[in-house]
């Protein structure tokens, strides 16, 4: 008994961390054959998330070259601090220092759209409520009681939450709602592409691969029903 | 000039000999159907398994620090890496889809009656040496479902009384999962079990070749020497190790009959596995779990411990017993009647369609109380879960018990001497 309360007590942070009541999410929608909003996705990540979230399984050439990023282009616009081009996409922040800033330290995320999925991401960055009682002043209805301050509210704003759970339309920010959805919509289009790079080679390579197999198929059968003629 | 090489090799080692006893002079029962397919689709998986595991440990890193991003090197960094990997963690679902289904042919037309005892035997050790092989393998990617599904089944050998805490330390070799258990499981799941599973199946091949195969009738297609009349044999040559003793009736040589019909099986397989590979390769959530995107961490439980789909009957029967130990008991004697079943198995009449009405339901609930608690297996535990995971259970034990006493003085139906047709 003892031993067992030992195990809850030491996995009550990660308890805490982990997402509340699902609610339902809402539709991505967003669309990886996109280069357009890929690139704005992975702008909107450089600027805002990078600082404290590392993709540090992708690589920033790799990143170019999938999105057609013309690599001396890339190096200027994206690259801010002296890294190489065939770099992890990373940052610098102490670990154990965010740790203590943010309650834990924000998580790699190269594989969060595998780990949430797509419209988990899309829900989650739409869903940010002012809560004074929160130590960055909201709280957010998907992920309750989360460590992130809400990064993107000089463009969405912030909403309120009334007492039926239900979200107001944010207000103060410098994006209209529409125009924010889509930010969001780029942002998670960028995620869902960096949680696997070879996705849409891989569905390509699929058709393809299926294809042989259903013409193997025909002449397999064939030579079958070939041999199966003197069993008869 | 290749006459001449055959001839050379086979002066120094029986080859033609080995292969004309093995396939083009095996003789086959002519009336296999579907459910005959999944022996070759199971040896389809293993080589797949076999090829994408060595490529994938030239990049796999087995260490606590390295093994996560290790893998995500392999998916983005190597060429075809996600190919490779893809089709081995998918190849690991599709191994127990086809092996459940293999076992269940088995059952079916009696294929493990005497004189198949030993093939069966082998193929159970295959099963349980396959469920080792698996359990390992899940711990390879250092995700956090990984961590935590190894930490809930070696916790399991703790509840052993008196030696059960030692025990498990001596599996993790450590006193938590951590990189020496990693490391370990790497070691038996490339090098240990693999070589058990190789030589099992060869053994599995071989006890299979000197019964004969079995078949959808459960007839015998060897006749006592001199017994049947030449125009009623079969008219393909066989080998003189089977000619010898015995008269062919209704066979045909295994190949090319047989290499050209499961050709066919072998083309529609890989069409539903490359489906799963190149558009699902997550299966769903239940061939790649979501938490496993995450590295493995001992403070950060994930919200259901959920084990690999194929686990779920056995860990269904583990958890609906409320003591731990018993448990335990309880999911390794679910293994163990399947081990025993040519013994609880007192008839003499092999396939289903000759058997007593009784025995078509016995294993029908059989086959639905095993999938009930496979589905309960991937749920959360809850009170409604508990009940039917018990009920379900009773009903997989008492497919034995039962069995054991209606087939003793069973009442069957007049099986054919010929396969018809």
């Amino acid at each position: 008994m003892k031993k067992f309360i030992l195990v809850l007590l030491a996995a009550l942070p990660g308890l805490a961390l982990a997402a509340g009541p699902s609610i339902p999410l809402d539709k991505a929608g967003n669309d990886l054959t996109d280069k357009e909003s890929l690139k704005r996705g992975f702008e909107t990540y450089v600027n805002y998330c990078l600082g404290c979230h590392q993709l540090q399984y992708q690589r920033y050439n790799r990143t170019f070259a999938d999105l057609g990023i013309d690599e001396k282009e890339g190096i200027a616009k994206y690259m801010y601090t002296g890294e190489k081009v065939g770099d992890h996409i990373t940052n610098t922040m102490p670990a154990k220092d965010a740790a203590k800033w943010f309650g834990s330290a924000p998580p790699d995320l190269t594989l969060e759209a595998r780990l949430r999925s797509p419209d988990w991401i899309y829900t989650y960055l739409r869903s940010f409520y002012a809560d004074p009682n929160r130590p960055f002043g909201v709280n957010n209805t998907v992920f309750k009681d989360v460590g992130m301050p809400h990064v993107l509210q000089g463009l969405q704003g912030v909403s309120t939450l009334d007492e039926n759970g239900n979200l107001s339309e944010a207000s103060g920010g410098s994006l209209t709602a529409e125009e924010y959805d889509t930010l969001v919509r780029d942002l998670t289009n960028f995620l869902e592409y960096v949680g696997e790079p070879n996705k849409l080679e891989r569905k390509n390579l699929g058709y393809w691969v299926i294809g042989f197999l259903f013409i193997l198929l025909i002449f397999s059968y064939l030579l079958k029903r070939e041999y199966w003629k003197d069993v008869h | 000039m290749f006459a001449n090489f055959m001839a050379w090799i086979d002066k120094r080692l029986p080859l033609t000999d080995a292969m004309n006893k093995h396939a083009a002079q095996y003789p086959a029962p002519k009336n296999f159907n579907f459910w005959y397919v999944f022996g070759i689709l199971a040896s389809v998986v293993l080589v797949n398994q076999l090829l994408t595991g060595i490529w994938l440990t030239m990049n796999y890193e087995p260490s606590g620090d390295g093994a996560f991003a290790s893998i995500e090197y392999i998916m983005r960094d190597v060429d075809y890496g996600w190919l490779l990997r893809y089709m081995h963690s998918t190849g690991a679902s599709a191994f127990f889809v086809v092996v459940y289904l293999h076992m269940f042919r088995g059952m079916m037309y009696g294929s493990y009656q005497k004189p198949r005892e030993l093939l069966w035997i082998f193929g159970m050790l295959i099963f349980l040496v396959l469920m080792a092989e698996a359990f390992m393998g899940y711990l390879l990617p250092w995700g956090n479902m990984s961590y935590w599904g190894a930490q809930v089944i070696i916790s399991l050998f703790g509840a052993i009384p008196v030696i059960g805490e030692d025990l498990t330390i001596w599996i993790k070799g450590d006193y938590v999962i951590s990189g020496a258990t990693l490391n370990r499981f790497f070691a038996l799941h490339v090098i240990a079990l693999p070589l058990v599973l190789v030589v099992l199946v060869f053994l599995h091949i071989l006890a299979l070749h000197e019964v004969g195969s079995n078949n959808p009738e459960g007839t015998d297609i060897k006749k006592p020497k001199g017994s049947v009349k030449p125009e009623d044999q079969s008219k393909f040559k066989f080998h003189e190790q089977y000619t010898k003793k015995y008269d062919i009736v209704d066979a045909i040589p295994f190949h090319p009959y047989y290499t050209v019909k499961d050709l066919v099986a072998v083309v529609v397989f890989l069409i539903l596995f490359c489906w799963v590979m190149f558009f699902a390769p997550e299966g769903g959530g239940y061939f790649i779990e979501a938490p496993n995107f995450e590295p493995a961490n001992g403070l950060k439980t994930p919200e259901h411990i959920a084990p690999v789909w194929y686990f779920g009957p056995f860990y269904t029967i583990l958890r609906v017993v409320p003591d731990k130990l018993f448990g335990m008991i309880a999911m390794f004697a679910a293994i163990f009647m399947l081990f025993m079943l040519p013994w609880f198995d007192r008839g003499t009449v092999k396939s289903i369609k000759y058997r007593c009405t009784a025995h078509t339901l016995n294993l029908l609930q059989f086959a639905v109380c095993f999938i009930v608690l496979g589905i309960l297996g991937t749920m959360p535990a809850s009170e409604t879960a508990n009940l039917i995971g018990r009920i379900a259970s009773l009903g997989y034990f008492g497919f034995f018990i039962a069995l054991w006493f209606y087939s003793n003085n069973e009442k069957t139906k007049p099986v054919p001497e010929r396969v018809s047709g």
